[in-house]
């Protein structure tokens, strides 16, 4: 995907931010810019000709503008400061969505700044005011799952005449994890395991009081925790302080979502993009499910952090 | 603040504002031509650009291609028709400016303004062909200003529009200093490089190879500047003040004509008052270089030819500066060439019957030329022509006319008609054209000759002196010489407005004009290839050939360049983002009145603050802790430090004073 990268290192400061020091910056003419120089030879010819002394005036005026646009051009990208911001773990075949703050210290605005992804070429503009930093979405396509690394992304403007165009690469220590895209229309997972007895005691039911735990919209009325409710703060009662209590039972039964159970003959990674479905349908249902894949297993749980683990087990999958 | 994918930047549409200002360069470069257009070519490029704005709120209203090149080829034969050409210099400029109008009409993406940007610096310099005047010259940096204002808002169409006229003007400002350096160090040649088209310099005025009934009159009605003089020392009589052009030789009855003289040495005049000075010339577009009687130097690529005219080698089609010396009320050369006496005695059969009997009977009273002489001064002394600037024209016999009939002529019917006469009674005689007199600036006492000043007398030819002046003019007229042309002439009417007595204080306004005005033609119109050595030698570089002057500019340039890297760039350089945002705070509060001492820490100074600033207390209490978290606190997640020190920078951004 990415090009190796180069020996010398970006100038990384202790925030993990990459400044682009000048001496990264390159610029060459756009070409624009080289229709522009052929413009000055047309009208510097004009001039000399016709022995116009304005003609020279208004030729070297423009000359020295376009100079000055070339180090302003420099300077809409010298010592901006890059960081890049957590990437949330997506599924294969969704974009990853990476996200480059760039920090402007200086007392001047950078506008029209283009952030390109060089091994997609997914691009984003941004406009970074004086003092202010602005966030560069680069939604990178994800077709493998695994960790995926940011790679090398341009960094490019041609601000303020559209004569030169200045970059500079930067490769931000960002990767995005990537889940194996689920399968759609996936077989319901396997019923739950019998042979899993000692696990009963844990499966959720609605008989007997367990504890609490955070309320989730989905949660029955019933269930809420009214008297913790009327404790806290009432000015303050919001969704996300009530709690749901939880009862044990064994109405639920804990499942095992294991690769093993799955015909070989799909191959690996139908298989993983099956066990991803499952995954997501257990969590859905709100029932307890465990993962074995080849020797490594995860027990069985529920919740979020689950989900992720379970997943990211399944994205990291090197095979038997 | 993102977007996806966006387009190419040379293919995204417009902005309207970004429209209006091309359309607003483009206006200024055209109207000074439209002036110079064919009318109807001023009105369908008028139209072309009204067009375009008017599609800005209506977008269906732009035109379709065939359209486009229906307009093309109905203009370009327009022009064909008006000039017969279709490259020639003027017709070419009026494509350019019909070509403008339809760029603008057709204009939908930024690459398409990038085109007229460039449109419109062409046009720009295409206005210096006709003048290089102050006026001109603010003009066009207006529209070049303008144009470069387009540009920044083609590259950032988001951005606000004074943020992007702000910076087109920081862009020219350090254009300023290249291009002066330019200016002066890129290795001028003398042009032109190839040849130009035939009315290239149709517009110069000045005096003519021929002199009719009617041309110099014509002449004299314009106030433009024909030279400006500088004397070192006094200023010579103003009887002496004959500046010598052309020598009109052969007649035809009606119109007076260039002989053909042959180059010679410049003779050694005698006796006379040596008279030193400079001559900055306007370009007149033909070879004569004027002086006072009787040159005694000749200026760098002239010739001196026998007949008393000085001609450059080449046609004067940029202001020039010469230094001269003269001695004048010199005896005058008293070489003979026979050939050229004969043909200053010809005359075309047939025509002026009476000056013809005139001249007879002065001859057969006479017994030497001498004599003739004195009795054709006696009679213009005694007849008392009149002297106008707007004579009775005149009819086949233009001398017998004048002389019998109307009585009443500019200096041509005086100057024709002596020498006419003189020819006749069998002396010979030469018409000389050039100007006489001229006046003082007061402002920046530079001597001024206009083209109001043309004049026209005789040289008769007496044997044993030489040629010697004769002003007929001023014969009946003797106040054309003190006067000069405004009081001397019956009826003050058709003068030029500046030359009128009543217009003082006109005239008090036009002398500091044409002060600054000659500043500009000397040290900017008038910056040459010579003035470059003289530059060059001044800075110690004797003979700077195109090589040196190149490498010098270079060299200056590429110093420019880095100097403007260090300083744009050093300013970036900040040792700490924290330190900075504090720096920024306390300039802010100090400008409050409330500046922090030396030797207070942030929590005193920031605490006095909100005591002395009540309305803004609670910020400014939170920027300081927040500083001081942050500044001495312990080293958190880096990440969150930045998050934080963007913060303390926002917070102090917005941080006001009720």
């Amino acid at each position: 995907m990415a090009r190796p990268v180069e020996a010398r290192p970006a100038s990384v400061t202790s925030g993990g931010a990459i400044v682009l020091g000048h001496r990264r910056v390159y610029i060459v003419p756009s070409r624009l810019g080289l229709l522009f120089g052929a413009a000055l030879l047309i009208l510097l010819v004009g001039s000399i000709n016709y022995a116009l002394s304005l003609g020279f005036a208004l030729t070297f005026l423009l000359a020295g503008m376009g100079i000055a646009g070339m180090v302003q051009t420099t300077r809409n990208l010298a010592r901006l400061s890059v960081r890049s911001t957590r990437a949330e773990p997506v599924f294969a075949g969704e974009p990853a969505r990476f996200r480059l703050a760039l920090d402007n210290s200086a007392d001047f605005d950078r506008p029209e700044i283009l952030a390109r992804h060089v091994a997609s070429g997914v691009q984003s503009r941004v406009d970074v005011g004086a003092n202010m930093a602005a966030l560069a979405d680069l939604p990178v396509p994800a077709e493998r799952r695994g960790w995926q690394p940011l790679g090398r992304v341009m960094l490019e403007t041609r601000f303020p005449l559209g004569l030169f165009r200045a970059w500079s690469y930067v490769q931000p220590d960002s990767r995005c994890m990537v889940y194996p895209r689920p399968e759609s229309g996936a077989l319901p997972p396997p019923a739950p395991s019998a042979q899993a007895g000692g696990a009963r005691a844990h499966a959720q039911g609605s008989d007997d009081f367990s504890g609490l735990r955070a309320y989730q919209p989905s949660d029955s009325p019933r269930h809420v925790a009214w008297k913790s409710v009327a404790r806290s703060d009432t000015q303050h009662s919001r969704s996300d302080d009530m709690l749901t209590k939880q009862f044990a039972g064994d109405a639920m039964a804990e499942m095992w979502l294991d690769l093993a159970d799955l015909p070989a003959s799909l191959g690996l990674e139908a298989r993983l993009s099956r066990l991803t479905g499952w995954v997501l349908a257990a969590e859905r249902s709100g029932a307890h499910y465990g993962l074995r894949l080849a020797g490594a297993q995860i027990a069985p749980s529920r919740g979020d952090a689950h989900r992720s683990a379970c997943l990211e087990a399944l994205a990291l999958f090197e095979g038997q | 603040m993102s977007s996806a994918q966006p387009m190419p930047p040379d293919q995204r549409p417009m902005e309207g504002r970004d429209l209006a200002m091309l359309a607003a360069g483009l206006a200024i470069v055209i109207a000074p031509h439209a002036l110079r257009a064919p009318w109807w070519l001023t009105l369908l490029t008028a139209a072309l650009i009204g067009w375009r704005v008017a599609a800005l709120v209506n977008r269906s209203l732009l035109p379709s291609t065939g359209l486009l090149m229906a307009i093309v080829a109905v203009g370009m034969l327009g022009v064909w028709l008006e000039y017969r050409a279709i490259f020639g210099r003027t017709p070419g400029i009026m494509l350019l400016v019909m070509f403008g109008g339809l760029k603008m009409l057709e204009s939908r993406n930024q690459r398409d303004a990038a085109a007229l940007v460039f449109l419109t610096w062409f046009l720009a310099i295409t206005n210096f062909v006709y003048t290089q005047s102050i006026p001109t010259a603010l003009g066009m940096l207006a529209a070049v200003a303008t144009s470069v204002a387009a540009l920044v808002g083609l590259a950032a169409p988001r951005r606000a529009l004074r943020a992007n006229l702000r910076t087109a003007a920081l862009l020219l400002g350090q254009a300023v200093p290249a291009a002066l350096v330019l200016f002066l160090l890129f290795p001028r040649v003398q042009g032109p490089l190839w040849g130009l088209p035939q009315d290239a310099y149709s517009a110069m005025s000045g005096l003519s190879e021929s002199m009719a009934p009617g041309s110099l009159s014509q002449l004299t009605l314009s106030d433009a500047i024909a030279f400006r003089v500088d004397f070192r020392g006094k200023l010579p009589p103003r009887r002496t003040l004959y500046w010598r052009g052309p020598v009109l030789w052969d007649f035809d009855g009606r119109t007076w004509r260039l002989g053909s003289p042959s180059f010679a040495d410049l003779p050694e005049p005698r006796n006379g008052t040596r008279v030193e000075y400079s001559v900055l010339i306007e370009p007149h577009n033909r070879n004569w270089l004027f002086a006072l009687e009787a040159a005694a130097l000749l200026p760098p690529r002239s010739r001196y030819l026998d007949d008393g005219q000085i001609v450059a080698l080449a046609p004067i089609r940029t202001r020039l500066r010469y230094d001269m010396v003269s001695l004048v009320e010199a005896d005058p050369a008293a070489g003979r060439d026979e050939r050229a006496l004969n043909r200053a005695l010809r005359l075309p059969p047939g025509f002026n019957p009476r000056a013809h009997a005139l001249a007879e009977s002065w001859r057969a009273s006479s017994t030497t030329d001498l004599q003739v002489l004195a009795r054709a001064i006696e009679h213009f002394r005694v007849e008392r022509l009149q002297y106008t600037i707007e004579p009775r024209l005149l009819g086949r016999d233009s001398v017998d006319e004048f002389l019998f009939d109307s009585r009443e002529g500019f200096c041509e019917h005086f100057s024709s008609a002596f020498v006419f006469l003189m020819r006749a009674a069998g002396v010979p005689a030469r018409v000389v054209v050039g100007y006489q007199g001229g006046e003082t600036n007061p402002v920046d006492g530079r001597f001024t000759v206009r083209q109001a000043d043309a004049h026209a007398w005789a040289e008769v030819y007496l044997s044993g002196r030489g040629w010697i002046r004769v002003d007929p003019t001023v014969l009946s007229a003797p106040r054309r010489l003190d006067d000069g042309l405004a009081r001397s002439v019956a009826s003050e009417g058709a003068l030029p407005l500046i030359l009128r007595p009543e217009m003082a204080w006109l005239r008090s306004l036009r002398y500091n004009w044409e002060a600054l005005t000659h500043q500009w033609n000397l040290l900017v119109l008038g910056y040459d290839p010579e003035r470059q050595r003289e530059l060059m030698s001044w800075l110690g570089m004797r003979d700077a050939d195109w090589l040196e002057l190149a490498s010098t500019l270079l060299a200056t340039l590429g110093a420019f360049v880095l100097l403007l890297f260090a300083w744009m760039l050093g300013r970036l350089v900040r040792p700490d983002p924290v330190q900075a945002a504090w720096r920024h705070f306390c300039r802010k509060l100090g400008a409050r009145g409330v500046a922090r001492a030396a030797h207070e820490g942030p929590r005193d100074y920031a605490e006095r603050a909100a005591r002395n600033l009540p309305s803004a207390s609670e910020p400014i209490r939170r920027i300081a802790a927040l500083y001081i978290a942050l500044r001495y606190g312990p080293a958190g997640g880096a990440s969150a430090q930045g998050e934080s020190v963007v913060q303390l920078r926002r917070m102090i951004k917005e941080l006001t004073f009720g």
